[in-house]
């Protein structure tokens, strides 16, 4: 599968989820400038983390207005995968392709540790190769990771299983206490109503080898990887 | 010159961490009597001469709407001053 990476001034996980996505799993990958005007035939789209713009503003809301992001977005509305992984899931939201916001976490604080992580459907594009309810291990590194949705569109984020990821105990308790950021619901990771575009706070592409204290962020590449192969 | 003032804010129900620690440090100061504190941003937007007062309202308030505040957690307002230095 041939990734496209987008690098904003201010990412900086591209290099991350590039040799993730090249060295570990083997796919073709290749930055697209935040300035490009065209995908360059990418097959899947990640948005990184960092902090595009130096978060001015709100996060993500100015890089959502680079160019390279209408594509994203018409590549979006084709029904083609595109992954925000941190920064880049709350670009996906200012951009609209997510819905809801980022407020700053409920403690002020920038939390940067592991956490785990409950897969709440195993049926999306992202998570197939996980188990129902299986507990992933991966860091968070985020500010603004406290997800919010007006009251009136929660029920239906939820009926349409667009819940992936939710913050858990070790056990796989969705708990208060499990919750870093004051994430309504727990929410670490959503998908869109057509289940196409994902956004997730937690960094996959930081737990994708032993050495780094977790693996558990490839099944979120493989799922997709598998998904459109 | 022309200039859009404009301010930023969380919508009233919408946790205002920033506020609520201000507001901490308040009490602590003696301040008792200051019930809530709620933290926004005000920005400026200077227009150049060539537009009307209701060019500028009209484009202060689409660039509220599309970049300065997030309308799912943000309110804005702004005041419009004339011939402002």
């Amino acid at each position: 599968m041939k990734f496209g990476i987008v690098v904003f001034p201010g990412s900086n996980c591209d290099h991350d989820v590039y040799d993730v996505l090249k060295r570990n799993l083997h796919q073709e990958v290749q930055f697209l400038w935040h300035k490009n005007s065209d995908l360059a035939e990418s097959e899947a789209v990640v948005l990184p983390g960092g902090f595009s713009y130096g978060d001015y503003l709100r996060t993500g809301a100015i890089a959502r207005f680079s160019p390279i992001m209408k594509e994203v977005v018409r590549f979006a509305k084709h029904g083609r995968p595109v992954i925000g992984i941190c920064n880049g899931f709350q670009i996906l939201l200012e951009t609209g392709l997510l819905p809801g916001a980022m407020l700053r976490n409920r403690r002020l604080r920038f939390i940067c540790k592991f956490v785990y992580l409950k897969v709440e459907n195993a049926d999306s594009t992202f998570s197939c190769r996980c188990r129902q309810e299986q507990v992933l291990k991966m860091p968070i590194a985020h500010n603004e990771g406290n997800y919010f949705l007006e009251s009136e569109k929660r029920e239906e984020l939820i009926a349409n299983h667009q819940v992936i990821l939710r913050y858990c105990d070790p056990a796989g308790e969705i708990t208060e206490d499990a919750n870093p950021n004051g994430s309504w619901f727990n929410i670490a990771g959503i998908t869109n109503r057509q289940g196409n575009v994902f956004g997730l706070m937690p960094h996959p592409e930081r737990a994708s080898e032993g050495l780094l204290g977790s693996e558990d962020g490839r099944l979120i590449f493989h799922s997709l990887i598998e998904s459109y192969s | 010159m022309a200039k859009a003032k404009v301010y930023v804010y969380l919508k009233n129900g919408i946790l205002d961490p920033q506020g609520k620690a201000t507001h901490h440090i308040l009490t602590t100061m003696n301040f008792d009597q200051v019930k809530e504190v709620r933290v926004g941003k005000y920005i400026t937007l200077d227009f150049s001469d060539q537009l009307s007062r209701q060019e500028i309202e009209q484009q202060t308030e689409q660039i509220c709407r599309k970049l300065l505040a997030n309308p799912i957690i943000e309110d804005y307002n702004f005041d419009i001053e004339l011939n402002s230095k």
